[in-house]
């Protein structure tokens, strides 16, 4: 019904254009004026239809909440869930999908820190493995204003203080520290200090908090190097147009282990005031942050946080960086 | 007004003084109309984008005036970058693009393996994504280790520009050469130029004044296309407005780098169409002197 109303009116408005005289042309202007009015009544129309059912989903939740919590009072109790596309958990993540957070650029494997993570969560949700739907959602997306189409995207994102203004985070599921790769005949490759790296080029990539430490924390003479992604900073590296390269440890460890012979964690930094920790991405306000945060709690308590970090992040550690 | 009022020159054609004024307040009266409908439009698209539902989120996210303040130095001290790409890759993509272009036009059996050359160039690299050479140059050459190659990522970064836009501006050029009558080139040759002096003298002055719009349009292109040369690291004005959107979830520094290129490009425009109508209003006297 919105859409036949302009059409039409769009029809009438060509009709009178191609006539010439002034009465015709002050018809004609006026029909174009009703042909913008219409497609403004439209547009609202469509708009109100969209925020008349927003509501009523909204309010359908609350309502199905009421009418249970006389049996259970728990709100994260799988049948109360209120998620993307019901009775599923829909998680978003870039692609390629990293080592060691995914395996194969395939995060539903269940392989990797941030899959097996992803499914202890689901789990203690209370949903299959089967019922967690992945989507694909790149880093600048993921905190665009307006609906997202995921439930929460877990991307190695940091939590800070600015993007918890537009978006909300999940408790931290990894204490992150940023750590220098660089190849071994690197002139930096012995550094210890962070003064020692003053004087080198460094890299990393665009929108991460690694890039953020080295303009913050390392402060170098040479202008920073930023990269679409860690392929094209780890190519620049190889080609010696980097001296190294600042990424998280368990990023640098896998690097260094599997990717690029030769290479080497020179070191890590200290941890920031109040730490670094990656967090679940989700929607301001979405409800679902204290049940996934319940969860992640439980995960702690029993260890089996621990036991994925264990089996997926081993033997991720390097020497620290001393001041000077 | 001027863009509704008749056409000059169509009131003194009739002296009749009551046709006159009718003429002009039929003027008036479409300039209203106009007016009118204009204002009332642009009246209803504010309304109905600022009563949206997400409006206010729109705003914050891409209009806000606190973080334009804070990021926008930053910006333009980074787009200081993308003017020296500009600067030096313009000229040569000038230069090249006509060499290419005047090769594709020889037409001597002799110089056919320079016409295949200049043929297969512009083939290639406009139809290659400017994207891949720029990866190609920057990533592939200095990882030949060739001693004494450059390694520096803005300088193959703009080779990688010049390249790719040398194939387009040889192709508008070739378009402003073929646009010039084949008699003038004839009616040169039987006065006695050479080859050399018949384009410089005859052909080309006439060709390039032919194409300075579409080439000004490459130009604009270029501009924004100097964003590219970010991927081998070097940090841009655009890069730098992705880094600062990242950092706060924010993207209004985009809408501040938007501003930077527009604040280049129209004026570019403007001066582009001086040029034009110059060139018009001098031919036009010519023709009746």
């Amino acid at each position: 019904m919105p859409s036949t109303r302009p059409c039409a009116a769009n029809r009438m408005r060509e009709r009178e254009m191609t006539s010439m005289t002034f009465r015709r042309r002050v018809t004609a202007g006026v029909a174009a004026a009703a042909a913008v009015l219409l497609l403004a009544s439209c547009a609202q129309e469509s708009t109100s239809t969209a925020e008349s059912s927003a509501p009523a989903a909204a309010a359908s939740a609350p309502a199905s909440a009421v009418a249970s919590e006389a049996a259970v009072p728990d709100e994260c109790a799988p049948e109360n869930l209120t998620t993307i596309d019901a009775g599923k958990l829909t998680v978003g993540t870039d692609t390629p999908a990293y080592p060691p957070y995914f395996v194969d650029d395939d995060p539903s494997n269940g392989k990797g820190f941030e899959s097996a993570v992803t499914y202890a969560v689901a789990a203690g949700l209370g949903f299959d493995p089967t019922d967690v739907v992945w989507q694909v959602v790149p880093f600048n997306t993921s905190y665009a204003p307006g609906d997202k189409a995921f439930d929460f995207d877990i991307n190695q994102i940091s939590i800070t203080p600015e993007r918890q203004e537009v978006v909300d985070f999940s408790d931290g599921y990894y204490a992150v520290n940023q750590a220098v790769v660089a190849l071994k005949g690197s002139p930096i490759a012995k550094a210890t200090t962070v003064a020692e790296l003053k004087g080198a080029k460094l890299g990393a990539q665009v929108g991460t908090t690694s890039l953020d430490f080295i303009t913050d924390v390392v402060q170098p003479d040479a202008e920073v190097q930023v990269f679409n992604d860690t392929n094209d900073a780890k190519n620049a590296m190889q080609n010696e147009q980097i001296d190294g390269l600042v990424v998280d440890l368990p990023t640098a460890y896998y690097v260094t282990a599997a990717e690029i012979e030769n290479s080497l964690i020179v070191g890590q930094f200290e941890a920031q005031e109040g730490g670094e920790e990656f967090g679940m991405l989700f929607q301001k306000g979405n409800p679902l942050v204290g049940c996934v945060n319940e969860v992640l709690a439980e995960l702690k308590v029993s260890g089996e946080l621990k036991a994925i970090q264990d089996e997926w992040l081993a033997g991720t550690t390097a020497p620290y960086f001393t001041e000077k | 007004m001027s863009l509704l009022a008749p056409a000059p020159g169509a009131a003194e054609v009739y002296r009749d003084p009551a046709r006159q004024a009718r003429v002009r307040r039929r003027a008036r009266r479409d300039a209203l109309v106009g007016m009118a409908s204009l204002v009332g439009f642009v009246i209803v698209i504010s309304v109905v984008v600022s009563s949206s539902p997400g409006w206010s989120a729109v705003q914050e996210t891409f209009f806000n005036g606190q973080e334009f303040i804070s990021t926008f130095p930053g910006l333009l001290e980074a787009f200081w970058l993308n003017v020296r790409i500009f600067l030096v890759a313009e000229p040569l993509i000038l230069i090249i693009g006509l060499l290419v272009a005047l090769a594709r036009t020889l037409r001597s059996p002799i110089f056919l393996p320079i016409r295949v050359v200049a043929t297969l160039y512009v083939d290639i690299f406009r139809g290659v994504p400017t994207i891949l050479v720029i990866f190609l140059l920057g990533f592939g050459v200095p990882a030949l280790r060739i001693e004494g190659m450059p390694k520096d990522a803005v300088f193959w970064g703009t080779a990688a520009l010049v390249l790719s836009y040398g194939a387009y501006v040889a192709e508008v050029f070739r378009a402003g050469i073929d646009s010039v009558h084949p008699s003038q080139r004839m009616a040169a040759r039987s006065l006695g130029l050479s080859l050399f002096q018949t384009n410089r003298h005859v052909v080309l002055p006439q060709a390039v004044r032919n194409v300075v719009p579409p080439l000004l349009n490459d130009f604009i292109s270029l501009q924004k296309d100097t964003a590219l040369v970010a991927v081998l690291g070097p940090i841009e004005v655009l890069r730098r407005a992705q880094i600062d959107a990242s950092s706060t979830f924010n993207y209004t520094p985009y809408v501040g780098a938007a501003l930077i290129f527009i604040a280049l490009t129209i004026p570019m425009t403007r001066f582009a169409d001086w040029i034009q109508a110059r060139s018009r209003s001098r031919r036009r006297a010519g023709g009746t002197s």
